[in-house]
């Protein structure tokens, strides 16, 4: 099936959660209302005239100047062949939407990684923790505001970091230049 | 304590056992928490992160050129995979599809699926390691440092290639390299055979394997697992023949190779060991893609002497501006020898990428791990983790 296809049949099923379809841009991708994910996708996923039975991927794209982040789900039937995109906007400042771990299991871990590095809750989420980074980690890296902690349990971090004056003096070595002579 | 005190209490009771971070058979740095109670696994936490070197946030600060070098190390034992994954990802955003030559996508092929052989081998080798075959990891890594040699007179690199760039090469094909490979292939014909006497048809090694791990073909695509790992469950399904890229669409035509897939009577081959989608049909999967791959390899030798070079195509890629239009975005997605890795990018207009996303097949067919491995004894989870072939600098990213 087409994008335009598999578009009007989501749009026959699920109209007012639909809020547009684009096809400028590269691949084409429709962009849903949050509040309906759960509508939207287990439509996609269980109708036999969509069947997209595999999420391929979860991202979250960070929009500062227009205060919003994109959540992508990348779609895809693995006996039809059909790839699907899906975009959920959010308020960046209040990052919540409902998770979709109960229509695909691989959000378990796709979800968690988007948690940790890009800072969306989404809601109804078993374990909803950090995945990639360290527990203790302070902030979502993936956010494009976000700024680099001067040091984590000691050690100097962030771009450049070593190049930093605040190296402690135990790490100095007789000899060897931390400086970017790039 | 006394014998007859241990004999007195047969009790067992739950016990939570780390596997990892450093641990030889999770190929990497990975943990897995287990819950046991005495020989069997009640439950497999795995703990991943270890080696996370934010690769996503590194390719946002760099041109689309200089994202090459970081994707080598996602997938360190398929290092040609990524490259090629993440070129075409940036062609298509760049717009430059079409101004790639004929030539290039033949030679792309080839070191697609010299990389799978070399991966597949080292896949096999290891796995075969885990479960205490020590003779078979040797012979498979006597035949992939053959291919790695031929890697390092390409590129120079025996492991992270970042050969293949966004509009070609980063250095010349050495066309001198040609017989070599023809010769490796020639010679690697009666290896596999070797490797299937020694260990795929070895008694041990199936009541090791067979039954074992079993993954369920709904489940698997539930949990978006892809590449042996589904093709174990005998579904069909390879991003080769299903959505084809570089030439394989013309490969297919010409029957040049076929999908292996469990359970498929047509390969003359009896699947009945074990049950479909056990850790045995996983392993095999891997061991006949090696002759499929060989026969690739050579069609593509043979394309490739007929294809003129037309170096003026080369010179206008070059002068060509590394910038996509604003908003304009890729998911590109090729099968490397673990399953489906794909590349998310996303411009502003800039030089550099907005917005780097990665699929790794390792991280989705990893988190299936807790699923399969309830029930099971607790050395068996070595086998299973060994047949999710598994690369945790892609897991990590």
């Amino acid at each position: 099936m087409s994008f335009e296809a598999l578009t009007d049949s989501l749009k026959g099923a699920h109209g007012d959660a639909v809020l547009e379809a684009v096809t400028e841009f590269g691949d084409p991708f429709v962009v849903v209302d949050p509040a309906r994910i759960l509508d939207v996708m287990s439509y996609l996923k269980d109708s036999p005239e969509t069947n997209l039975d595999c999420l391929s991927l979860v991202s979250g794209v960070d929009y500062p100047s227009d205060g919003i982040m994109e959540v992508v789900y990348h779609l895809d039937s693995i006996r039809r062949n059909t790839p699907y995109t899906v975009k959920v906007k959010v308020d960046r400042d209040n990052c919540r939407m409902p998770s979709i771990t109960s229509i695909f299991k691989t959000a378990k871990w796709h979800e968690r990684e988007v948690y940790d590095l890009s800072g969306v809750h989404f809601e109804g989420h078993p374990n909803l923790t950090r995945i990639l980074c360290a527990d203790d980690w302070v902030g979502h890296p993936l956010r494009k505001d976000y700024a680099w902690p001067e040091q984590y349990h000691g050690i100097p971090c962030g771009p450049f970091a070593m190049e930093d004056k605040n190296i402690p003096p135990e790490w100095e070595i007789e000899g060897f230049t931390t400086k970017n002579t790039g | 304590m006394a014998v007859s005190e241990i004999h007195g209490d047969v009790r067992t009771e739950e016990f939570l056992l780390n596997m990892g971070p450093q641990h030889p058979s999770t190929h990497g740095v990975l943990r897995v928490v287990i819950r046991t109670d005495g020989e069997i696994v009640l439950e497999a936490t795995s703990h991943v992160g270890y080696l996370h070197r934010c690769f996503e946030k590194c390719a946002e600060n760099v041109t689309y050129k200089q994202v090459v070098p970081y994707t080598d190390r996602m997938d360190y034992l398929a290092a040609m995979h990524n490259n090629v994954a993440f070129s075409l990802g940036a062609e298509r955003l760049l717009e430059w599809e079409e101004f790639i030559p004929r030539r290039t996508k033949i030679i792309r092929t080839l070191l697609c699926e010299l990389q799978r052989i070399a991966s597949h081998l080292m896949s096999l080798g290891t796995y075969g390691l885990d479960l205490g075959a020590i003779t078979f990891f040797l012979h498979c890594f006597r035949e992939r440092e053959r291919i790695l040699d031929l890697f390092e007179e390409i590129c120079g690199q025996r492991l992270n290639y970042s050969y293949v760039i966004p509009g070609g090469f980063a250095y010349p094909w050495p066309d001198s390299i040609n017989d070599k490979i023809r010769d490796f292939c020639v010679f690697f014909e009666e290896r596999i055979d070797e490797y299937n006497q020694l260990l795929s048809t070895n008694g041990i090694f199936i009541e090791r394997t067979r039954d074992i791990g079993v993954v369920p073909a709904e489940l698997a695509i539930n949990y978006g697992c892809t590449g042996p790992m589904l093709r174990g469950s005998g579904l069909r399904r390879d991003l080769r023949f299903d959505q084809p890229y570089l030439i394989y669409d013309e490969l297919i035509e010409q029957k040049v190779f076929k999908m292996i897939v469990a359970g498929d009577q047509s390969y003359g081959f009896d699947w009945n060991v074990g049950v479909l989608g056990d850790c045995w049909s996983r392993y095999m999967i891997r061991a006949l893609e090696l002759e499929e791959s060989r026969k690739v390899v050579l069609h593509c030798l043979d394309l490739l002497e007929k294809e003129p070079v037309d170096s003026h195509d080369l010179i206008k890629q070059a002068r060509r501006a590394y910038k996509a239009k604003k908003g304009q975005e890729s998911y590109v997605r090729v099968e490397n020898p673990r399953g489906e890795l794909g590349y998310y990018i996303v411009s502003d207009g800039k030089a550099n990428p907005y917005r780097v996303r990665a699929r790794g097949p390792s991280f989705n067919n990893l988190s299936i791990l807790s699923d399969i491995s309830e029930g099971s004894m607790v050395a068996d989870l070595c086998a299973i983790i060994g047949s999710i072939d598994i690369v945790l600098g892609e897991v990590d990213r």
